[in-house]
């Protein structure tokens, strides 16, 4: 079988990566990686391909009417227009914490979409005016 | 006057990063001042995934990276100004800024950290013919309506430029409920990364077509149609091979600029090839005590480097403040030729230099099976293979000092050599 | 009734609306676009000419002549910015030698004062920047650099406050005349006046032919031009033209009154009124013809390129003239080049015409012929400074980095008369957007601005037309 030749994008350095089917454990053979990481992705761009999604949510009561949210793991690439759709829905409230879940477990992938920043209450805002205030409200 | 021991220009990541480390290195009087009205800078709007897998060795967003250095700051106790605006430095290391609160501030900093980024190239530098309607707007700025205000800006959208932020706003935007029907590149190949290349246009099908460029742009009021071409090796375009697109949005990533008006105000040395400062290896400027770090120095591909960079900045301006400060060694001059753009910093005193030094370079195309080779003085140092290099994405070699100090160099370059095969 | 309706709010138009303001008489400008100063006079050389170059004897010599004396006071007066630099007219030959004299002569025919032929040295001592091979030059020094939009818009601002009247948006699909007044259909209104005075640029044909049987036909030529950032803007002191040639005119290169270059025009004649676009064909005439002029031009420091059309006709002068089957009905037509600078001559010539037609008219005695200045922050000294973002905290916030606009000037020109409700408007009072970034970083927050001033939704905000929208709607 020809080998299927793909560009690693587990991370920003993008591997370029060899993959064939043979009848070892894993199925596949790869060449072309950096880490292990390269591994995985090929041998799931064949069988699963899958995505971090990252997008904005509605949310009300903060300076920005959308706060940025990710998926805090990868989902398959097909349902990625599906988790949109859910996501578009929901409106959140300010005050938000990094992390939180806003969304548990998306079209049972047992992938949460997450907040990707925090975000205060306008009216807590518009008085941070230096650091100050900001320490303490920390403290 | 407001007197301070450190005061940093910026509150992206270059910034947050200078300060903090700064403050690690026992500088207690620092401001760090920020024209937006938050800290975080351009990564607020960058939310898409990728950022500090090579410090964190996760794969955060913009926004989440940022945070992570805002809530350092934040319980370092850093002083900070919000909605700021520096409107000149001198080279004595004196500040003008303003704002609503404060009304005008003269700020003294014993030292003073640059950390404004870049901004975008526009429409006007590259000279795009066409006509001026509304719907033609950098990627950066859709970015921010997008991601950040939540308001779309166009429907049926054309990209000019497949540099990072183009790519990433194709997808974006394409997930947002618009059609991204083309990507054109002028150059034979993306500027962007590899990566998202892959993740952001073969994902949701959108064509890129390398070599193109925009001929032209229809429409009075909002933008009708655009129109691109082949380019020949000149980039001029080539008459017959024009594709015309209806649409209403040319979305513009053609480059990105080190933010130097107030470098310039100081009167700070640039180099012609990054616009950014010229900096040595305590990422000092030319003015003694003004450093500069991030995107203003030169564009990077990734903010871990941004990062990397910027603690440096941050402790060699806490040197200088504490007056451990290193004085006036030799200076050895680093140039890339053959084939590398440019080389970060320019200049190397080796008595700075503890352990090793990593020198950064961006290539001038897309070379495979090279070698870099360092020299001093015209002879080799050392050489590292590649497999693959790209002008979009940054290349680092670390030099120890045990190589610097082998001979008494004054020059070093940095050059590529294809391999034997 | 109106006494006199003036169509078109450009250069013309804001100068006779200002100059009728003078007196008792109701007075209405009416535009087509939705801000004034949106056509010829948004985009041209900026130049207020010597006269040298005006045919002997034409309407146009006249009062380009005069109107070039009337700048001083008229900006001093609105506070515009008008600088008189002076021009050359460079010399590369014995040839073009020849021509700086008749042009001398001609200059000196028309009444053009202050003219001198330069030697080499002279030239190169006054403009370092040209080709070497410069061989003299005619030196015209009462030619200057104004802000033409500034200027019209700072006229309308001042006629509104003497009481003219202003209606945008209102295309002029008719006009009808009724006994002795004209009915005048424009947008969805019928306007009624006593007067028409047709200054309505490369449309003035069209206007025209709605009442006179005397036709005329405007030319639209296209002009494309080039403005750099302003580190360029001492590559040259004063306004640098080329001698005529069979090959044309070439390019003019000038410092604008903000501190850019600008360099242009091509001229094509075009079958469009509009043909609004920069071409790669026209970028490039300018890169040629610049390059034979300037030495160590660098053209990425262009921050912006953009066309205008010169109203011309097939004459070689202007047309102010009352039809002649057609009494009450003015035209101002054929306005190119020297327009702007004959454009408060011609003012004065209109008021004769319309007082010859409408008999004595009473001055208005509450007349102001001045305005309160713009504020510009950045140009008011340290206290000055101080002490404005203590009465108004809102001028310590820069909006444009670039030009180091603050958020109090721009909300200054949104409520000024006739005030900015675009993009462009709040761009052509303020100057946000038009430094080096044209933009990129203030673009959102100028929006928010205007949407929050004119208590509207940002996605309502557009760039210049009605339907130059920017946001398509909110995401999700």
């Amino acid at each position: 079988m020809e080998p299927k030749d793909m560009i690693c994008i587990a991370c920003p350095l993008g591997c370029r990566l060899s993959i064939y089917e043979d009848n070892s454990a894993e199925g596949f053979i790869v060449s072309g990686n950096k880490c292990l990481r390269g591994i995985d992705y090929a041998v799931k761009e064949m069988t699963n391909p899958t995505r971090v999604l990252t997008t904005t949510v509605k949310i009300s009561k903060a300076f920005f009417s959308r706060i940025p949210v990710r998926t805090n793991g990868a989902i398959p690439k097909s349902l990625i227009y599906e988790a949109m759709k859910l996501i578009n829905c929901i409106e959140i409230q300010a005050p938000v914490r990094m992390g939180q879940v806003l969304i548990k477990n998306i079209l049972d992938t047992g992938v949460d979409i997450i907040a990707s920043r925090s975000m205060y209450e306008r009216e807590m805002l518009d008085h941070i005016k230096d650091s100050t205030f900001e320490v303490k409200k920390s403290l | 006057m407001n007197n301070y021991e450190i005061v940093v220009i910026g509150g992206g990541p270059a910034g947050l990063a200078a300060a903090i480390e700064a403050r690690k290195n026992g500088v207690k009087k620092i401001l760090l001042i920020e024209r937006d009205r938050e800290l975080g800078g351009i990564l607020q709007q960058c939310i898409h995934n990728g950022f500090g897998l090579h410090i964190f060795k996760e794969e955060l967003t913009g926004p989440e990276y940022a945070e992570r250095y805002i809530q350092e700051l934040i319980t370092m106790g850093i002083e900070y100004k919000l909605n700021t605006m520096v409107i000149e430095i001198t080279k004595n290391r004196q500040i003008t800024a303003i704002n609503t609160i404060d009304g005008i501030m003269h700020i003294q900093g014993k030292a003073i950290i640059l950390a404004m980024g870049c901004r975008e190239r526009t429409r006007g530098a590259v000279r795009i013919p066409g006509t001026r309607p509304a719907g033609i707007l950098t990627a950066g700025m859709a970015q921010r309506f997008v991601n950040m205000e939540g308001y779309m800006i166009g429907k049926r959208i054309i990209i000019l430029g497949s540099g990072d932020i183009g790519l990433i706003m194709a997808r974006r935007l394409t997930l947002e409920g618009a059609q991204v029907l083309a990507v054109a590149e002028i150059m034979p190949f993306s500027g962007g990364l590899t990566r998202n290349i892959v993740q952001c246009l073969e994902d949701y099908n959108i064509p890129l077509f390398l070599s193109h460029t925009v001929v032209d742009i229809e429409g009075q009021d909002r933008v009708k149609a655009v129109t691109i071409a082949k380019v020949d090796k000149n980039s001029i375009p080539i008459k017959g091979t024009e594709k015309r697109f209806e649409c209403d949005t040319l979305l513009l990533s053609v480059g990105l600029i080190p933010e130097n008006e107030l470098s310039k105000c100081a009167g700070i040395e640039l180099d012609k090839v990054t616009g950014g400062s010229i900096v040595n290896e305590s990422m000092e400027t030319s003015i003694e005590g003004i450093f500069a770090c991030g995107n203003v120095v030169h564009v990077h591909d990734l903010v871990d480097w941004v990062t990397e960079e910027s603690k440096r900045a941050g402790k060699s301006a806490a040197k200088y403040v504490k007056g451990e400060s290193t004085g006036r060694y030799k200076v050895i001059n680093i140039k890339g030729i053959n084939g590398v753009r440019y080389v970060i910093p320019q200049l190397l005193r080796v008595k700075n230099i503890t352990e090793s030094i990593n020198l950064m370079m961006r290539v001038d195309n897309i070379y495979k099976n090279i070698k870099f080779i360092v020299k001093g003085n015209g002879q080799k140092i050392k050489e590292i293979k590649r497999a693959h290099v790209a002008p979009g994405e940054i290349e680092t070699i670390k030099i120890t000092l045990n190589e610097l100090t082998y001979r008494d160099y004054n020059e070093i370059s940095v050059e590529i050599v294809k391999e034997e095969a | 009734m109106f006494d006199v309706a003036v169509i078109g709010a450009g250069i013309t138009g804001t100068f006779i609306a200002r100059e009728l303001s003078k007196y008792q008489l109701r007075v209405l400008m009416i535009e087509k676009d939705n801000d004034i100063a949106n056509g010829t006079t948004k985009a041209n050389s900026a130049i207020v000419h010597a006269g040298y170059d005006v045919l002997q004897g034409t309407l146009k010599a006249q009062l380009n002549v005069k109107g070039n004396k009337m700048y001083e006071e008229v900006c001093r007066e609105l506070q515009v910015p008008f600088k008189r630099i002076g021009s050359l007219v460079i010399a590369f030959n014995n040839n073009e030698i020849k021509l700086l004299e008749e042009l001398y002569k001609r200059g000196l025919s028309n009444g053009v004062p202050d003219m001198e032929i330069l030697s080499r040295e002279r030239v190169l001592a006054l403009e370092p920047n040209l080709n070497d091979d410069v061989i003299g030059a005619l030196y015209a020094k009462t030619a200057g650099i104004v802000g033409p939009w500034e200027l019209a818009i700072a006229l309308a601002e001042n006629a509104l406050e003497n009481g003219v009247e202003l209606f945008l948006n209102s295309t002029v699909t008719g006009i009808k005349k009724i006994k002795d007044f004209y009915c005048v259909k424009a947008g969805n209104q019928d306007i009624n006046t006593k007067l028409v005075i047709n200054c309505a640029g490369i449309y003035a044909d069209k206007i025209n032919d709605m009442v006179s049987d005397i036709h005329f036909k405007m030319l639209p030529f296209k002009g494309e031009y080039n403005l750099f950032d302003k580190n360029a803007g001492d590559m040259v002191n004063t306004i640098i033209f080329r001698c005529p040639s069979d090959a044309g005119k070439g390019v003019v290169i000038l410092p604008t009154v903000h501190g850019n270059l600008l360099i242009g025009p091509t001229s094509e004649l075009v079958d469009s009124k509009d043909a609004l676009q920069t071409t790669s064909e026209g970028l490039k005439f300018i890169q040629q013809h610049t390059k034979l002029t300037l030495k160590g031009i660098n053209f990425g420091n262009v921050i912006t390129s953009f066309t205008g059309l010169r109203a011309k006709t097939m004459l070689h002068d202007f047309i102010i003239e009352e039809a002649e089957d057609a009494l009450g009905f003015i035209n101002v037509a054929g306005i190119d080049s020297p327009g702007l600078t004959a454009a408060p001559a011609i003012a004065e010539y209109v008021l004769n015409l319309i007082k010859h037609r409408l008999g004595n008219i009473q001055k208005n005695e509450k007349f102001s012929s001045s305005r309160r200045p713009n504020i510009n922050f950045m140009e008011l000294s340290v206290e000055e400074k101080r002490k404005i973002i203590q009465k108004d905290p809102k001028f310590g916030r820069i909006i444009c980095r670039c030009e180091g606009i603050t958020e109090g000037e721009i909300i200054d020109v949104i409520h000024r008369k006739p005030g900015a409700k675009t993009l462009d408007g709040v761009k052509r009072r303020a100057r946000p957007g038009s430094g080096r970034c044209q933009g990129g970083f203030c673009t959102p927050r100028v929006m928010e601005i205007i949407a929050r001033e004119l208590g509207i939704d940002i996605t309502e905000v557009v760039k210049d037309g009605l339907d130059s929208y920017i946001l398509t709607g909110e995401t999700k």
